[in-house]
């Protein structure tokens, strides 16, 4: 499969990258990883006149501590947030949902902020930033602005990112002692996509469940956070029956995908069969 | 419109003009005559397409030639050393690692990249390490021993992957 032709130019910064995508008649797009860009590009689902490459700007390439966050780069590839030491200390379903993220190859070139520009509902990330309370940095001509993980994600493949604007960090907060996170998926066999996936993060103080932040991937068209699973557990002890009682509740009110991995009824299942085992990893 | 592209291949530099959207595989099959990296599924699954983009395992048709300016990149053939076939090679001969031989090229580079980052590893490891690569052959079992028989081959002569 051969892509439609279109212009390549690589990137050195992000003042460069950004006056690259800014070119009147010509419709740039951004090309870090490639590892969803470049089979839509086969697909001829997408046909941009210029593809402007970040993957090799060296200011975008970092996972570092920054106050009480952690910074990370958008074009760190999943290997890098796979291998963090820093991330592992602090927040262990990102290292943990990297590698579980495709295959060895993906994972050595896709990138965290490709894939949360992508948007793909069965990605890892989406549900991961959100459970994370993270937040997404843009940068644009016109300067830069950053948004809550929530605000971020707007649905179906579809995000605030607007034309001639980069994602160029992500801050993940850095969760209060004591606060555990996990990340478990149910993956297609052979591409390792979420059909479905829980992200959970809890702190348990005296036993009892203070904060609770749970997320999914690939139920719905798009990434969301379970608030009837959150506040069922928030408060309750941590206890086996109150784990159940508050996975039970997953994926209530919202409209469930289904396809010919998994039927709805099939997908709702798995949710509260995942939501309980990420439970019982972070307040089991 | 083509971009001037300039990779080193198996060590030797090659300067060439390519299409922005010529695919890697294809730039080493059809302009090099590489012709080691098969193409199997062609849509980033089956690994068949994998080569070293400075030192780790990249599946090349998901990968433009344009994308690799400036890089390093090994391919199957640049694994034998004066007529020696590369201790992954032996492994896989040793070991009875291929039937067709079609995925070979693509799992030998993906052990490549294991060796390098773990030059002892468990079966397990090995298994997770490969599932970028298919073999409808189905020989996965020789496959792992033949990666082991590298590992420990390596092991024994205290020898670099690459
Ligand atoms: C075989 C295979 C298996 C996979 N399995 C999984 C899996 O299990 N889980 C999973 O989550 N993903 C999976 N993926 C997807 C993979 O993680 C991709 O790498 C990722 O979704 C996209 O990241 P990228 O860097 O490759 O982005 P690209 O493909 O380069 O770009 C994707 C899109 O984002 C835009 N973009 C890229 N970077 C930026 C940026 N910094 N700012 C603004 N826009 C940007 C591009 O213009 C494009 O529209 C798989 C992919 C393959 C090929
Ligand atoms: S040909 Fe590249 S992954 Fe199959
Ligand atoms: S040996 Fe035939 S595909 Fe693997």
């Amino acid at each position: 499969m051969i892509p439609a032709n279109f212009e390549y130019h690589r990137a050195g910064s992000v003042d460069e990258a950004l006056s690259l995508l800014d070119q009147p008649d010509v419709y740039a797009k951004v090309l870090s990883g490639g590892h969803s860009l470049i089979p839509a590009l086969k697909l001829r689902l997408n046909q941009p006149g210029a593809l402007v490459d970040i993957a090799r700007i060296a200011e975008l390439r970092y996972i570092r501590q920054d106050g009480n966050s952690i910074a990370i780069g958008s074009t760190s590839t999943h290997k890098d947030i796979a291998n963090s030491a820093l991330l592992a200390q602090h927040i262990a379903m990102l290292p943990e949902a990297a590698g579980l993220i495709g295959d060895p190859q993906v994972r050595n070139v896709g990138t965290i902020g490709g894939s949360i520009a992508h948007a793909d509902p069965a990605a890892d990330w989406p549900g991961v930033l959100l459970a994370a309370d993270a937040e997404i940095v843009l940068r644009s001509k016109a300067g830069s602005r950053t948004l809550a993980a929530q605000d971020f994600f707007l649905g179906f493949y579809s995000t605030a990112l607007q034309e001639g604007e980069i994602v160029t960090e992500i801050r993940v907060p850095i969760p209060a002692a004591g606060t555990k996170s996990t990340y478990q998926k149910f993956m297609q066999p052979a591409s390792r996509f979420a059909i479905v996936g829980c992200a959970a993060v809890v702190q348990v103080s005296d036993g009892t469940c203070s904060m609770v932040r749970v997320a999914f991937n690939g139920v719905a068209d798009a990434c969301f956070r379970d608030v009837n699973v959150e506040n069922a557990l928030i408060g309750k002890a941590a206890t086996a029956e109150n784990i159940a009682a508050a996975a039970a509740q997953a994926a209530q009110g919202v409209s469930i995908l289904s396809d010919h991995y998994a039927a709805e009824d099939y997908r709702k299942h798995l949710a509260v069969v995942y939501a309980k085992r990420a439970l019982t990893v972070v307040a089991g | 419109m083509s971009v001037k592209i300039s990779v080193s291949i198996n060590g030797k530099k090659y300067t060439s003009e390519v299409e922005p959207r010529q695919l890697l595989v294809y730039h080493l099959r059809e302009a090099l005559a590489l012709t080691g990296s098969h193409v199997g599924c062609d849509t980033s699954s089956c690994g068949a397409c994998t080569v070293l983009v400075d030192g780790q395992a990249v599946k090349s048709c998901t990968t433009l030639a344009a994308q690799v300016d400036g890089c390093n990149v090994i391919t199957v053939e640049g694994l034998a050393k004066n007529g020696n076939l590369h201790p992954i090679q032996e492994g896989f001969k040793e070991e009875h690692g291929l039937q067709c031989g079609f995925c070979t090229p693509g799992m030998i580079m993906a052990a490549a990249d294991l060796l390098q980052n773990n030059p002892d590893p468990s079966e397990t490891e090995i298994r997770h390490a490969l599932e970028g690569n298919f073999c409808r052959c189905t020989g996965y079992h020789n496959i792992v021993r033949s990666i082991q028989w590298a590992a420990n081959k390596l092991k024994e002569t205290n020898a670099a992957v690459l």
